[in-house]
């Protein structure tokens, strides 16, 4: 090789390392920066859902059925009673019975949520199906299994069933995405039934997709 | 039924039986020239005698017992009689493996290898009565919910059996569960829709989980005496009669608790299927709905 290629080749190479070597500092930087942002939605998303429930807490105190684990194998979900200024606006209310559900029991061993999930939106559509979208930590920290994650999920519909009846059907995402499994078992390509008589027969059924 | 009955080669209906017996004799009956009258009548007697009952067995039970049952139906499952598919392949599910251990307890149980080690005793069980095994996994790989369903999907005369360790429960139960009520999907040129394609075949698999769930409710006190409901996503898109069976828990403290209960298990399910098997009337082509016009 002709030694000028030879030398502009080296020199090539030697500025390709400089360059890597100041930016891979700053790409880390703002990687972490990223990460903050994002850790900092999901407790933005928190913050205001117990902002919603403290704008209502001028509404009447309204007692909620709340739907957690009857012991700690998981065999069943009991109804608990909780007294909530609730409000009447349905997609309000369901964000603030649906955080009360995150926030979990007394006893923790009846959770049926992992604590550090959360619901960061909450929307239902004109015909009834709610979309709720959770963190990953939904499906990252709930229990693996089809008891558990039917558990889950069962404790969402029934409370939704219990105290808001606008909601007919209910589509869980998590941070915005459709997935297919909750933990592994559970189909979430499609929809649950929450107020399974009033589900009009044309509707789609539970876990049938809706949109692929 | 002894099994010196059984046609060693599938030949099936009395003409063609007869025919294969006659040339059968032939040989013998040239050896019979060779022996003194006597021996030569008691012989010939014995063969007639033999003979009869063989025939009068094969047509009085053309399937009984699960090796008759192998022999007397095509490998595809149908039967040739009814053109309606017997159950003689099960699908065996081990869930998860590969990347994706499903089920970790804190003892360092994981639920993809207990279930590939529950499933090597089903399979052996299973085998034993007859049946022909397929296995959607035999090594720690994980193929796709569609890949999975995709094997029962293509035979004829199968169920499918999905097994899973749960993180939760009462140590020591099991759970059997099966899709909750779907309608039924409209079907085009005898196709099923494969999103739905479990809806049509939610009876059967009713009645598979109860026949499994009751053989282990007695085996593993605290388990439920009928059939859970459950969105398994394994379940939505096999079109056979499909369950789920789930053991409590990778929870335990000491994995030999867990290995323990195997054994039980698996031959809970082995009679289930069996008890199971006399009510698995589908049509003999892949891909229609039981009841459907074939």
């Amino acid at each position: 090789m002709n030694p000028k290629w030879r030398l502009g080749i080296a020199i090539g190479l030697v500025v390709i390392v400089l360059a890597a070597a100041i930016y891979f500092p700053i790409l880390k930087r703002r990687v972490k920066r990223q990460a903050q942002v994002q850790q900092k939605s999901e407790e933005q998303a928190r913050l205001e859902l117990v902002q919603s429930l403290n704008a209502a807490s001028n509404e009447p105190k309204i007692k909620a059925k709340l739907f957690w684990a009857a012991d700690a194998q998981y065999s069943d979900l009991v109804a608990n009673t909780v007294e909530l200024p609730l409000s009447n606006d349905p997609v309000l209310r369901s964000k603030q019975v649906l955080n009360t559900l995150l926030a979990g029991p007394v006893d923790s061993e009846l959770r049926t949520l992992p604590p550090e999930a959360a619901l960061l939106a909450f929307y239902i559509l004109p015909d009834g199906t709610a979309v709720a979208d959770f963190s990953e930590a939904m499906a990252n920290s709930v229990p693996s299994g089809v008891q558990s994650e039917q558990l889950a999920v069962d404790s969402i519909t029934r409370t939704l069933e219990a105290n808001v009846p606008q909601v007919r059907r209910l589509r869980i995402l998590i941070h915005g995405q459709a997935v297919e499994t909750l933990a592994g078992h559970l189909d979430l390509t499609g929809t649950f039934p929450v107020s399974t008589k009033l589900v009009p027969p044309s509707s789609a059924p539970a876990g049938i997709p809706t949109t692929k | 039924m002894p099994s010196f009955f059984h046609c060693p080669c599938g030949i099936a209906g009395p003409s063609a039986r007869i025919s294969f017996a006659i040339l059968l004799c032939v040989p013998l009956i040239n050896l019979m020239d060779l022996m003194n009258p006597l021996i030569r009548r008691i012989a010939a007697v014995s063969l007639a005698g033999l003979l009869l009952g063989a025939l009068a067995v094969h047509s009085q039970t053309p399937s009984a017992g699960p090796a008759a049952a192998s022999t007397t139906t095509p490998p595809n499952g149908q039967n040739a009689a009814t053109g309606r598919a017997a159950l003689n392949i099960v699908v065996l599910d081990p869930a998860h493996g590969g990347t994706d251990p499903g089920a970790r307890g804190s003892a360092g149980i994981r639920e993809a290898d207990i279930v590939l080690e529950l499933t090597a005793q089903v399979r052996h069980g299973l085998e034993s009565q007859g049946f022909q095994i397929l296995q959607t996994r035999s090594s720690n790989e994980n193929p796709s919910f569609d890949d999975r369903s995709a094997l029962a999907n293509s035979q004829t005369g199968a169920i499918f059996v999905s097994l899973h360790v749960s993180s939760t429960g009462l140590s020591g139960t099991v759970r059997v569960y099966t899709m909750p009520e779907m309608p039924l999907p409209p079907t085009t040129g005898g196709l099923i829709p494969w999103d739905q394609a479990q809806a049509s075949y939610l009876p059967l698999s009713r009645k598979l989980g109860d026949a499994v769930q009751g053989e282990l409710t007695q085996r593993f006190k605290g388990s439920p005496m009928n059939v859970q409901s459950a969105y398994v996503r394994q379940l939505r898109t096999t079109a056979a009669p499909a369950i789920v069976v789930e053991l409590s828990s990778v929870a335990m403290e000491d994995k030999t608790d867990l290995d323990r209960m195997l054994p039980g298990v698996a031959d809970a399910i082995v009679r289930g299927v069996v008890t199971f098997r006399p009510s698995y009337v589908t049509p003999g082509v892949p891909g229609t709905a039981p009841g459907a016009k074939p």
